[in-house]
């Protein structure tokens, strides 16, 4: 009997021949990321070592990666000491994966571990962020934590009493039709198996649709993963991959592919045929209240959003900008849009994406999770209709209970910004 | 006995146990201030103390999904409140066992504001409607890393073991 792409990944870092679903292991971990929350990691990870003569030192410095993402430059004082606590813990450990508040290194948790060749397949990747399913797109296994259980992690380099999740296959497959991505496919996903429809599994995503799908929609495919309930999403590491960590993340070691076995066994198969799917929104105030685009289009709009570590990434807002391009905001709009990272930002400049944004009325933000999760910028008005690339519509998420927030793709939501209106990204527009 | 202070639907989102704008807020003498921010009613009485320890919050399926942010959980650990739902979102559950806040997974769990419950470990009985609802048990291991006092001490136990 074969394994999956998870048990895989949980056998090998557990160092046994195989893993089952249910089966209790202690898996080592390959990398272990943090933001912000880090300030409450390492009081959790001090109360540890206290009342014991250990000194409080992490099992190994350089599996950690520390990024500023979420209040970046910090809005209060008490985002800054939290910020400069992290600093000071950072130089004494000797962690060197920091990725400060800068414009040339800096960015978003997940868009930073990819583009830094920090993931690889096969990989057992933990983050104190819900979002860090975003990196089995890389052949990973990866899962989201809270705080104590990263402190925990930090001293003893295991995940304990981890209980191995049974896996779902997704088969998708046909041609994405015109204006149709990623993230109107993961949309869709999450409508049709519930927001908890996945939880305490596996997504494994196969089929000819991901095959000929770049990583950068892998990673939104992966990324909203969680949305579904999924403990992590998974895409087979093939050509693309590899692809993409040597040519755009600068790995120079050899790497090798990673895929499921033949016989592998799965809870359940998931089909779907892309081919007749239209662009799709998530409404509010739950991820799985999705209806395709005509549905909803002709909603009065307040503020549009795009970025994110969901749709922020260099093809995210090259197919905004071509769709805004010589066009204007409608008055009385917000197009608010967020680089994923740095990088993606400077390349945006180079190749005139971030102009024509610009030109067309948006306000072009640094990169960082703020607005999305509603703690820094972009806060809404009661009575507010927001459109966003982000991951999540829930009630208050966008900093007011009193607003509602939709969700989308990078071309529906700049479609939108043309009317002030959800707009179907199908009509109209080259 | 257990008193129903709070009765939620399903997929409550950890936006709405701890809003994204309080977050930060960490201590865990800290959270419990922000608990239900949106909830005003509620909010106001929990901060006037008026609601004893070991009162119940009922939810539907899926309490506690979305962020990781472990403030959801210490929020309603230092009040000493109960949670009990159909089902919990995972990493919310596995940040209650850790703080060693209680959780009670109830598949056909059904309550009314005020309603008096009693907990037996495989079910739980509504003394107030006469309904019984079996209980779904954690895992031995988390069964195990609640009774170590949660994942602080278990993790200190295992590190002087090494």
């Amino acid at each position: 009997m074969g394994m999956t792409i998870a048990e895989k990944i949980l056998a090998r870092a557990s160092g046994r021949a195989r893993v089952q679903p249910g089966e209790i292991v202690e898996p080592a971990v390959d990398l272990a990321m943090s933001h912000e929350n880090a300030a409450l990691v390492i009081n959790q990870f001090n109360e540890i070592h206290q009342g014991t003569d250990l000194s409080p030192k992490v099992w190994n410095p350089d599996r950690i990666a520390l990024i500023f993402d979420h209040r970046v430059p910090a809005e209060s004082f008490k985002t800054a000491n939290n910020q400069k606590k992290i600093r000071q813990f950072l130089a004494a450990q000797g962690i060197r994966k920091f990725h400060e508040i800068r414009g040339d290194e800096g960015g978003i948790c997940h868009q930073i571990l990819p583009e830094n060749g920090y993931v690889r397949p096969g990989y057992l990747v933990v983050g104190t962020d819900s979002h860090t399913t975003s990196h089995g797109a890389l052949g990973a296994f990866a899962m989201g934590i809270g705080a104590t259980e990263m402190a925990s992690i930090w001293a003893l380099g295991v995940v304990l009493n981890l209980e191995v999740p049974a896996t779902i296959r997704v088969h998708m497959h046909g041609r994405l039709p015109h204006r149709v991505y990623a993230k109107d496919l993961i949309l869709h996903l999450i409508g049709r198996v519930t927001a908890n429809g996945a939880t305490f599994k596996v997504l494994e995503f196969h089929g000819s649709t991901i095959e000929r799908m770049a990583l950068s929609g892998r990673l939104t495919l992966c990324n909203m993963s969680v949305e579904a309930g999924a403990t992590a999403g998974i895409v087979p590491a093939d050509q693309e991959t590899l692809r993409y960590l040597k040519q755009e993340a600068g790995v120079k070691e050899r790497l090798a592919p990673l895929d499921a076995d033949g016989d592998a066994v799965y809870d359940q198969t998931v089909d779907i045929d892309v081919a007749g799917l239209e662009p799709q929104i998530a409404c509010p105030h739950a991820v799985d209240n999705v209806k395709p685009v005509s549905e909803v289009a002709g909603k009065r709009l307040d503020q549009i959003v795009i970025g994110s570590c969901t749709n922020g990434r260099f093809d995210d807002l090259e197919i905004a900008a071509r769709i805004l391009r010589g066009k204007k905001v409608a008055p009385g709009v917000r197009l608010l849009v967020f680089p994923a990272s740095g990088r993606i930002y400077r390349r945006a400049m180079d190749e005139g994406v971030i102009q024509a944004l610009a030109r067309s009325g948006a306000v072009i933000m640094n990169s960082g999770c703020g607005c999305c999760l509603g703690v820094h910028q972009g806060a809404l008005a009661d009575g507010d209709v927001a459109l966003a690339t982000t991951n999540r519509n829930f009630k208050g998420r966008m900093g007011n209970p009193n607003a509602e927030v939709y969700l989308c793709s990078p071309a529906t939501a700049a479609m939108s910004a043309i009317s002030g209106r959800i707009t179907d990204p199908r009509k109209g527009g080259s | 006995m257990a008193r129903v202070v709070l009765i939620l639907g399903d997929d409550v989102s950890t936006d709405v146990i701890y809003p994204g704008r309080f977050m930060a807020t960490m201590l865990p003498t800290e959270t419990p201030a922000h608990a239900f921010a949106d909830e005003k009613e509620f909010n106001a009485k929990l901060a006037k103390k008026e609601i004893p320890p070991g009162s119940v919050i009922a939810a539907g399926r899926n309490f506690g999904c979305g962020s990781s942010r472990e403030q959801a959980a210490s929020c309603l650990k230092g009040p000493g409140f109960i949670v009990v739902a159909r089902s919990f979102a995972r990493i919310f559950r596995q940040n209650a066992v850790n703080l060693g806040l209680r959780t009670i997974a109830a598949p056909e769990f059904e309550a009314s504001v005020g309603d008096e419950l009693e907990f037996h470990p495989d079910e739980i009985v509504n003394r107030t409607s006469g309904r019984r609802c079996r209980i779904e048990p954690l895992s031995e291991t988390q069964q195990s890393m609640i009774e170590a006092g949660g994942l602080i001490p278990y993790t200190r136990k295992r590190l002087l073991a090494r």
